[in-house]
């Protein structure tokens, strides 16, 4: 019996299609067929054989597709299972912000983050600029190497030449200044100041693009610590914040979300939050009063407010010019929590942050909620420093510069100055990764690695250390900024051993657990965190006495604009964008902001009131003098304000976000040395031009339908099902001719805690990032086709002028009576056994039934080609090149890229699920009860969405699901949802 | 002899069997007149218009729609429900009536059966193309398959997909098996070449024996039978689309009969339309006379009126339900942004349909005419509320939103009137557009004899 055909791919094959050739001279195909001898003619089985060749020549013919190379592991390394997750614990650092993050990497590369519940500072929390960061590291227009006046080039090269450069600078005794913002890694301190010392002369200038400098300078000068305090919200029973909206943007907001959110828990001590600001900030939507100011009555506020608790505190009388905004109430309130209350300000103007110590102390906060023993490193800059490196610039005064990762021509208020004092630098380098307006004016390009490729430490807080460590070789050719200093000031070492050998020196004589330096440091790298204080922090510390300075009050001076026709503008940060540095992200781009709900823009925030005197509508282009903005009318502004986001209208930082909205950051200004995030305009010109937004939600009112549940602490006190009275009805009134379903075995369900929840939209990218949701752009959001699985709803209650505002995370919520699942003709979607609304993705054929008939239309339609995953080609809609080979590095392979035409939704993440069973099974056990996590409830910093079995009686989800508090999104339709809510409840005193 | 007054006659011109046969056959035999090569010219460009946005659809994806996260089906249902009704019209003419032994209808069954047949192809693309995934229909069917795969036969949508298939066949078999008898006539009037081949071929070898007559008209009541419930059916079916599902201003029972009674309603009025043009263009005055056009008025008075007691109904539900949502989404057809939307089908439905009380207008040809272009237009604003207005606002206030259509949209209506009036045009020149035989069937000619006999007694 002679077989022919082995393997296509088989070595023998060569030697095969001789034989083939030989043969088939004689009987042609036949032969080749037929395992008889050949005298015989072929036969009918001979003939099936031959036709079953054919059909599968054919058919194998037709779908053979385009084969790339793949390179298989020659030793593959031990710990990689193929199709088997690696999770590595590492640390997020991006300018000023800082989070302790687990990386997951399927098959060596990093597809998400999940937050670290390891460390003390953020706990598992981690914000939507976190979530999104895994996909700056796929960014292609990074750069991919050291280049030489805009020209790839080689390390060695570039080494030699810029060595030598330096060395020659020090010689003829120049200036060396190396430009960074503020560096909390205590090894890449160490790596500097080796490299000052090694060049004599060289300094080193700290710029923070977002100043908190007004702080540090008046925490000098009432304290003697020039420091930014470590706040503790958790501790606070009463916060009153001016214009600082530290859940969204201020200072560390994921840290102050995690601590905030733990006082929001009805059942326990709920804490008191008062704001007061001019743009409808995060902080000011969670807010329980809202009073809205502008900017320049704050510092009248803050007087009143010092004057009544000087007064009552050290039995002084002063004088003080009347605050016009009425805060009549706060001081008295404030007295009674002193010790446990918390005043903080937004501003960044000395004066008031002197008052605000003031205040502080004296209420006896300092020790208790504002600790100066565990400080925060990351924001230390102070703009002063910049503005003598540019007056040192312009003078010609600078040898060589030196910038990493920080951006003034972007961000510094006078970028013209920086730029003109750039020309005048000798050598001008930058070690930043990716392209940006500074470095597209300097010589040298000396890319630093994307944090995922990098070795790294850092100390967000005095005492909380954690380690950064790569999670995939570097993409690009591309050097760690640490390597390359220590490159230039001729070590040899590497930053693996000089931050292994800077933790062994310094930080292991601080534990005890470990004496042997390679178990201390494998076994912090392993937990990311190192926290030796932290107990001693959590106990209080010790509480420093603060010596009394003299403070003047009456050398306040208080500017009132009330009566003038002035209209302030505050200048602030996005919850997504930032500064700016992130611009380049489209997830980032796509995120709606969670109040305005408007994406791939900034604009003129405007109060109706303002709005309708100016007869002004949403969409109208404003020319604000320097500036042309579209506006926004913005429900709770304050009227006399503006508010327009900066870290738009990047020019220089590649495709996605280039010309991205408008810079403004010119509208900053300076006040003593610091910048002040507000300005003025004296008159604004309607250009007549109208500008659509991409805005996801465009009514703001619930109607009065009980979408969000809400009460008062006090009616909970009394009733904890206090606003919620309609679930007890339903349940009564909800009669189904059917039986219900049985779920034996598990049945997932979620619990979203409304009170806690900020509205941050970390859920949003965390569930974009781990279910390959794709980027659609803004004119298809504008078209009202975004994709997110997970959204944030917000309405505004109450009066326009001064609404309060509620969100609701809403998602599919795995109904048991699903109203999409009996409408769809071809089961597509249908239930599953654990209560899992199931979507097939393959089945669909996309007659949009089922997501007409969801009343809380969270199923997505894939009206293009978005991913690359359809039949056709030619139509492929990707404005952000999210289906290029480098960016699809990011996809999780565990979820389907959906194909153009299906409908997709939330899963439940179900390759989470499915995962955790496999794994509890495997080594014969019963699941955890924590053990499966959503990508929206892993990293949620305010704790807010507990993920779990329903059937689980002892778990924290049953408990949630048998609380007073707890309803289902219109209930009345009984379609039996398993997404809980549990009543918001808002702790209104005033 | 004493003679009870007669009934006006049905056809008019005293005509003989032999001169109905050519009065009818002629327009169809003799060479197309430039109107008629004018017609196809528009139509046909209409047509290509739609084919064009028929590719650009399926090319490019649901996104060249207007249609978005909230507004999942909009005008592309809209037409397919307004198509799918109009079709009513030719089945509730060939076969209610012909049960009702209501003789007028034989002037006017052909081309109102035509009509239907191709209201169902241009209906029936709609729910072809509108799929994400058009090449993947055939997952409708319940075909057995190695998959395991089944179709889910709780969905309207697979109901749909049975109760259109019927109709299109029983229609097109009805509609056939009327014609047989006329293919034959036409058969012998040509004398030779390929054409009489075809038609000798098309007519089944009708030979006019008295089998063939006998049969033919027990399958002509058979299929009678058998399509009269698909007059209430389809339609109904097609109205659970809606009332099956649970938005407000869909989830409602009264539905089923709503909908038969606004089908009936447009589809004579599409029929109006084309006659009124046929006849004049064709010379076909005697055939379909005014009283034709009366008779079918008065059909549009009586579902033009249950119509507007639906549409009474529906408001009063929604209040006195009590149901918020229900509520809401009622006063949002009338006074929300898609008010105009309301007043176009109250104006062109309830109120142009009730002056046909009178009766000068009933018998005007002209006002006829332009009052079946005002209620098609108004049929559609209505499955244009029903779909839209209840869908960009329903639960979640957070996800209301407008749906604006774009050209692309527009297009494939466009592209279904040309293909519509493409296949009309040309079956108007293949197939006589007026059933010969059974005109014959209601010429009176020895009764008209005899009266005149007996009147000249008289004298």
């Amino acid at each position: 019996m002679k077989k022919y055909w082995k393997d296509i791919e088989s070595k023998y094959r060569k030697e095969e299609l001789k034989v083939i050739e030989q043969t088939s001279d004689e009987n042609s195909l036949s032969g080749l067929l037929s395992d008889q001898r050949k005298d015989i003619p072929a036969s009918r089985r001979d003939f099936l054989k031959l036709c079953g060749f054919s059909f599968a020549v054919s058919a194998l013919a037709s779908c053979q597709s385009k084969i790339g190379k793949a390179i298989p592991y020659v030793i593959a390394p031990n710990e990689l299972i193929p199709g088997e997750a690696l999770y590595y614990a590492s640390s997020y650092i991006n300018g000023n912000d800082y989070c302790s993050i687990i990386v997951k990497t399927r098959d060596g590369r990093p597809i998400k983050i999940e937050g670290n519940p390891e460390s003390g500072i953020t706990r598992g929390g981690t914000s939507a600029r976190v979530q999104a960061s895994v996909l700056d590291l796929y960014d292609g227009s990074r750069f991919h190497g050291p280049m030489k006046e805009g020209i790839l080039t080689g390390w060695e090269s570039i080494d030699k030449e810029i060595s030598s450069k330096l060395h020659k600078i020090v010689e003829e005794k120049g200036t060396i200044v190396l430009l960074t913002p503020t560096i909390f890694s205590p090894s890449t301190e160490a790596v500097i100041t080796g490299f000052l010392n090694k060049f004599k002369g060289s300094e080193w200038v700290r710029y923070d693009a977002i100043s908190y400098s007004a702080i540090i300078e008046a925490n000098k000068i009432s304290f003697g610590k020039q420091v930014i305090p470590d706040y503790r919200f958790d501790k606070a029973d009463l916060i009153v914040s001016i214009g600082a909206d530290f859940l969204g943007t201020w200072l560390s907001p994921i840290e102050y979300t995690k601590q905030f959110s733990s006082r929001r828990d009805p059942e326990h001590d709920m804490n008191w939050l008062i704001q007061m600001e001019s743009n409808l900030s995060l902080t000011g939507s969670n807010s329980d009063n809202r009073i809205q100011i502008k900017p320049s009555q704050e510092t009248a506020i803050l007087l009143n407010i010092y004057k009544d608790i000087i007064k009552a505190v050290e039995k002084r009388n002063i004088e003080t010019p009347a605050s016009s905004v009425d805060i009549s109430g706060i001081s008295e309130k404030l007295l009674l929590s002193a010790g446990k209350s918390l005043v903080i300000s937004g501003s960044n103007i000395k004066q008031v942050q002197l008052l605000v110590n003031e205040i502080n102390r004296l209420l006896g906060n300092i020790g208790h909620t504002i600790l100066f023993d565990s400080f925060l490193k990351t924001h230390a800059a102070l703009d002063s420093d910049m503005e003598m490196l540019i007056g040192t610039m312009k003078k010609g005064a600078v040898n060589a510069l030196l910038v990493w990762n920080v951006n003034p021509v972007y961000t510094w208020y006078k970028k013209d100055a920086f730029a003109e004092g750039l020309k005048k630098v000798g050598l001008s380098i930058s070690l930043s990764g990716s392209p940006d307006e500074t470095n597209s004016l300097v010589q040298y390009i000396c890319p630093d690695n994307h944090y995922l490729e990098s070795w790294n430490d850092a100390e967000p807080k005095k005492e909380y250390f954690s380690l950064m460590q790569p999670a995939i070789s570097q993409i690009f050719d591309t050097r760690q900024m640490a390597d390359t200093l220590l490159k230039w000031s001729g070590s040899t070492i590497q930053s693996y051993d000089f931050i292994k050998a800077y933790w062994v020196d310094n930080l292991m004589s601080r534990q005890s657990e470990f004496s042997d330096p390679v178990t201390f440091f494998d076994h912090t790298l392993q937990k990311g965190t190192f926290e030796p204080a932290a107990t001693t922090v959590e106990r209080g510390g010790k509480i420093r006495s603060v010596g009394t300075i003299s403070f003047d009050p009456h050398s306040i001076k208080t500017v009132d604009n009330d009566g003038k026709n002035i209209v302030e503008i505050v200048l602030y940060e996005t919850i997504a964008l930032g500064e700016g540095r992130q611009a380049n992200n489209p997830w980032l781009q796509e995120l709606p902001d969670p109040v305005t709900k408007i994406c791939w823009d900034n604009y003129v925030s405007i109060s109706p009131a303002q709005a309708k005197e100016y007869n002004l509508n949403d969409n109208d282009v404003l020319n604000l003098g320097e500036v042309e903005l579209p506006v926004h009318i913005q429900p709770g502004q304050a009227y006399g304000t503006m508010g327009i986001a900066l870290g738009y209208g990047r020019s220089k930082c590649g495709k996605v976000g280039d010309n991205v909205g408008i810079d403004v950051w010119r509208m900053l200004s300076s006040d003593k040395g610091n910048i002040v995030y507000t300005s003025k305009v004296e008159y604004i010109i309607k250009t007549g031009r109208i500008y659509p937004f991409a805005q996801t939600q465009t009514h703001h009112s619930m109607e009065g339908r009980a979408f969000v549940r809400e009460t008062g602490l006090k009616e909970f006190k009394n009733n904890p099902s206090a606003g919620n009275e309609e679930h007890a009805y339903n349940l009564e009134h909800n009669k189904s001719l059917y039986k219900e379903r049985k779920y034996p075995h598990h049945h997932w369900g979620m619990a979203i805690d409304l009170s806690k929840c900020t509205g941050c939209a970390n859920c949003v990218i965390a569930c974009q990032a781990e279910n390959n949701v794709p980027v659609v752009g803004k004119e298809e959001v504008h078209r009202v086709h975004e994709m997110h699985w997970m959204r944030i709803d917000r309405y505004y209650t109450g009066e326009e002028d001064n609404p309060e505002v509620v969100f609701q995370p809403v998602l599919c919520q795995h109904c048991q009576n699903a109203p999409c699942e009996n409408v769809c003709p071809v089961a597509a979607t249908n239930h599953s056994s654990e209560g899992l609304n199931q979507m097939i993705y393959n089945r669909c054929f996309g007659t949009r039934y089922c997501n007409n008939n969801c009343p809380y239309k969270v199923r997505r339609f894939n009206w293009f080609n978005y991913s690359a995953a359809g039949t056709l080609s030619g139509n492929l809609r990707d404005i952000a090149g999210m289906t290029g080979d480098l960016k699809r590095m990011v996809l999780n392979p565990d979820v389907t890229v959906r194909a153009q035409g299906v409908i997709e939704k939330c899963s439940f993440c179900v390759q989470r699920i499915q995962a955790a069973k496999l794994k509890a099974k495997y080594e014969n056990r019963a699941l955890l009860e924590n053990e499966i996590q959503t990508a929206c409830s892993q990293s949620c910093p305010a704790n807010a969405i507990v993920f779990g079995d329903m059937n689980d009686r002892k778990s924290e989800m049953s408990r949630l699901i048998n609380s007073g508090r707890r309803y289902n999104l219109l209930e009345e339709l009984f379609t039996m949802p398993s997404v809980n809510y549990l009543t918001k409840i808002k702790n209104k005193i005033l | 002899m004493l003679q009870s007054p007669l009934r006006p006659p049905l056809i008019e011109g005293n005509k003989t069997y032999r001169s109905i046969t050519s009065d009818i056959l002629n327009p169809m035999m003799n060479k197309a007149g430039k109107y008629w090569y004018l017609g196809m010219t528009i139509s046909s460009l209409a047509m290509m218009f739609g084919v064009f946005m028929i590719f650009w659809t399926v090319w490019q994806g649901i996104g060249t729609w207007g249609e978005n996260r909230t507004v999942g089906w909009a005008f592309e249902i809209t037409t397919f429900v307004w198509w799918i009704g109009i079709g009513h019209a030719g089945t509730f003419i060939s076969a209610i009536l012909l049960l009702f032994r209501q003789k007028w209808r034989n002037s006017i069954n052909r081309s109102a059966e035509a009509m239907t047949i191709f209201a169902v192809i241009c209906a029936a693309l709609f729910p072809l193309i509108h799929l994400g995934r058009p090449l993947l229909t055939f997952f409708i069917f319940p075909y057995p398959n190695t998959r395991g795969l089944w179709v889910n036969f709780n969905s309207p949508l697979v109901w749909d997909v049975f109760a259109i298939s019927t109709y299109f066949t029983i229609s097109l078999v009805f509609w056939y098996v009327g014609l047989i008898p006329d293919i034959g006539t036409v058969r012998d009037k040509i004398k030779k070449g390929l054409k009489k081949n075809i038609y000798n071929f098309l007519s089944f070898g009708w030979k006019g024996s008295a089998r063939d007559w006998h049969r033919h008209e027990i399958t002509s009541i058979m299929l009678a039978a058998i399509a009269t419930p698909l007059v209430l059916s389809v339609h109904s079916i097609v109205s659970m689309d809606f009332a099956s599902s649970i938005i407000p201003g869909w989830h409602t029972t009264i539905f089923p009969p709503y909908f038969v009674a606004g089908a009936i309603f447009s589809g004579f009025a599409m029929v109006q339309t084309l006659l009124i043009i046929t006849r004049k263009a064709m010379g076909l005055e005697d055939f379909i006379t005014p009283s034709h056009i009366e008779n079918m008025n008065k059909i549009l008075i009586a579902t033009g009126s249950i119509v507007a007691l639906a549409y009474m109904t529906e408001m009063f539900m929604a209040w006195y339900s009590g149901v918020e949502y229900e509520h809401y989404a009622f006063m949002n057809r009338a006074t929300g942004p898609y008010w105009w939307a309301y007043l176009i089908m109250i104006t062109c439905n309830v109120v142009s349909s009730q002056l046909l009380w009178i009766k000068k207008l009933r018998t005007s040809l002209a006002f006829t005419f332009f009052l079946s272009i005002v209620i098609n237009i108004g049929m559609w604003f209505e499955r244009f509320v029903i779909i839209v207005t209840s869908l960009h606002r329903d639960y979640l206030t957070s996800s209301w939103t407008m749906y604006k259509p774009t050209i692309v949209e527009f297009g494939l209506l466009i592209g279904t009137l040309g293909i519509f009036f493409t296949a009309f045009l040309l079956f108007i020149r293949i197939f006589p557009v007026i059933s010969i035989s059974e005109v014959k069937s209601v010429l009176k000619i020895s009764g008209e004899k005899q009266h005149k006999k007996d009147l000249s007694h008289e004298k």
